[in-house]
């Protein structure tokens, strides 16, 4: 199916589906999330049973803060789409979608790791890319690039950035 | 250095230890040894794991109970870098995730830039895309099969593997100067049309690699060690490959006919005459003879873009100064670097052209807002882009949706109750990648 017509398909229960360089895009509510990804999986003129991919985006200074995009794919049907859920940055809580698709339990616990979003019922919710210790999280935009000290052996080494070229 | 006295002291201590130990297993009542389970961690350094993969195991004897993975240890913030470079510098990046499909990297990234901008790269240049994308393809799978052998005691086939590697890596140093990490596909094309000896270095490979191919199968399909070590193993059926999200070759070997090349074609995969090898056994030997098929139909592709490049001429970069790199680039000893007559036409003769070279290096092309999520199949699974741009000269958001890092969540399902010995065959079999695990 082409973009414009699975936008034109989900529009009928999801008003804010729009299409886009061939991407159909839903936008639901935080509390409609899993309504809208167990309806596109199930329903059979779009079968998008197959969840593709899971990641956030931050926006600081904008409401909402966090924009997390699910991008769900049909094998039989050969199509996509995006569904997105803006969250604000004082409660940047959202359902575990790992009960819909277990696949998503390493992309959320990422994105937790990563941007500090909080996935409510989550089976295992803990760090994943950075050490268990780690305060902060690096691809929220306010995040500096490099700058971190460096513990080893009990020596400190202050980061590359900062020391100078003597 | 430790006196005499203590080493004895140490010695004495262990061994009272190790009677203890002893003791303890014993149940109280019976006397009959506890069967108690062992945790083990196998990695991160380990040899069997492609890299730095950590294996928590329960182990009851030589049985797995539990497996957990823990990943990590290889993150190099790829994506936070994207986002402080511009957009030209993140095929630079992108191509340092899964280093062993660098090319695959580069064109997922590339096409979705592309589609945020609204163009498309010149026939060549798609032509060259999906020539160098095939021979990839191949190197990856012969370091599949030469890992993956070497794992299961095959030595010889890591040899022969890493050999035939090497013809591939030979023309991918001729056509971008480097054997991997080659930032050869760019935003709008490719940087450089193939050397003059391209063709016929592949023409040579081409008459050679379809009799090796044959060779491995001569050594491995029939080895009875090879069955006995492959066959049954790391079993992942289709709908546990759907529900863990896992792609490529363990999703085509439970008779799922997945291939982004076929399904949602790009770079003109549509226009060649090939097969998507399937299988329905589901476990590690169907994804080994996929894998061999995968090589074979990949020679087909190679063939015809070879062809095609006969008499597909033109430029191999969009017309467009706001999104073309500006400089002219040859192949030196050390990877591409400038040309001299371009250096001395920017330098010497035209202050514009300086100019413009200038800004497009440290500024370089300008992307609508929009956000794009475009999916390539690499040699593991679908390797998708989702890229947000703000309409600034960098990028706002890059994911890399790496095939190695998804397949990997299967690890418990295929390895719990199994041997730790098929344990590393059921790994091999996913064939992970950890760069674009970690990123």
């Amino acid at each position: 199916m082409r973009s414009d017509e699975i936008a034109a398909h989900a529009r009928r229960f999801f008003p804010d589906t729009f299409s886009a360089r061939d991407e159909a895009t839903v936008i639901v509510e935080r509390e409609r999330l899993l309504d809208a990804l167990a309806w596109l999986r199930d329903e059979p003129e779009l079968q998008m049973g197959f969840l593709s991919s899971l990641t956030s985006t931050d926006h600081p200074g904008s409401d909402p803060r966090f924009w997390v995009a699910y991008e769900l794919r049909s094998m039989p049907l050969r199509h996509r789409i995006r569904v997105k859920v803006g969250l604000r940055e004082d409660d940047p809580h959202v359902p575990s979608v790992t009960p819909l698709f277990p696949t998503a339990n390493w992309f959320e616990r990422e994105v937790f790791d990563l941007f500090g979003v909080v996935f409510d019922g989550h089976p295992d919710l803990t760090r994943i890319l950075m050490p268990e210790d780690w305060e902060g999280h690096p691809l929220r935009r306010d995040e500096e690039l490099g700058g971190v000290n460096t513990r080893y052996r009990g020596a400190f080494i202050p980061p590359v950035d900062t020391r100078g070229m003597a | 250095m430790r006196g005499g006295h203590d080493m004895d002291a140490a010695r004495d201590e262990l061994r009272g230890a190790g009677v203890a130990a002893e003791a303890d297993l014993r149940d109280d009542l019976t006397g009959e040894v506890r069967q108690e389970t062992m945790i083990i961690n196998m990695g991160p350094q380990h040899p069997s794991t492609h890299g730095v993969l950590r294996l928590l195991l329960e182990l009851d004897g030589e049985t797995v109970v539990r497996c957990k993975p823990i990943i990590g240890y290889l993150h190099t913030g790829i994506e936070k870098n994207t986002e402080y470079r511009t957009w030209m510098q993140g095929v630079t990046f992108v191509t340092r995730a899964d280093y062993l499909s660098p090319f695959f990297n580069e064109l997922g990234y590339c096409l979705a830039v592309e589609r945020l901008l609204g163009i498309e790269a010149p026939e060549r240049a798609q032509v060259i895309r999906v020539l160098v994308c095939e021979l990839n393809r191949i190197a990856s799978h012969l370091v599949y099969l030469a890992t993956g052998g070497m794992e299961l005691g095959a030595v010889s086939v890591m040899l022969y593997g890493f050999r035939e590697r090497e013809i591939v890596l030979d023309i991918f140093e001729a056509i971008t100067g480097l054997r991997m990490n080659h930032a050869y596909i760019r935003i709008g094309g490719v940087i450089m049309d193939l050397p003059d000896d391209g063709p016929r270095m592949i023409r040579d490979m081409l008459e050679v690699l379809p009799g090796r191919i044959d060779e491995y199968e001569t050594l491995l399909s029939k080895n009875p060690i090879w069955l006995e070590r492959n066959v049954g193993v790391g079993h992942l059926t289709a709908a546990q490959c759907l529900a863990l999200g896992v792609t490529g070759p363990p999703l085509r070997s439970a008779g799922v006919t997945a291939d982004l090349r076929k399904d949602q074609p790009y770079s003109g995969y549509e226009t060649y005459d090939f097969e998507v090898p399937v299988r329905t056994d589901a476990d590690a030997y169907a994804r080994y003879v996929i894998r061999l098929q995968e090589m074979r139909q990949s020679l087909r592709i190679v063939e015809q873009a070879l062809e095609r490049l006969d008499h597909v001429g033109g430029p191999v970069m969009v017309d467009d100064p706001k999104v073309a790199w500006p400089a002219k680039l040859s192949v030196g000893p050390d990877g591409i670097g400038n040309d001299e007559a371009y250096l001395a036409h920017i330098m010497e003769q035209s202050m514009e052209a300086l100019i413009h070279h200038f800004k497009m290096v440290t500024q370089g092309v300008e992307v609508p807002p929009g956000e794009v999520y475009q999916g390539v199949e690499s040699p593991r699974g679908e390797l998708g882009y989702y890229v947000v741009s703000e309409g600034e000269h960098r990028p706002h958001r890059v994911k890399i949706r790496d095939p190695s890092f998804v397949n990997l969540q299967a690890i418990p399902t295929m390895v719990e109750g199994s041997l730790v010995a098929d344990a590393i065959a059921a790994i091999a079999s996913l064939d992970p990648v950890m760069g674009g695990v970690d990123r």
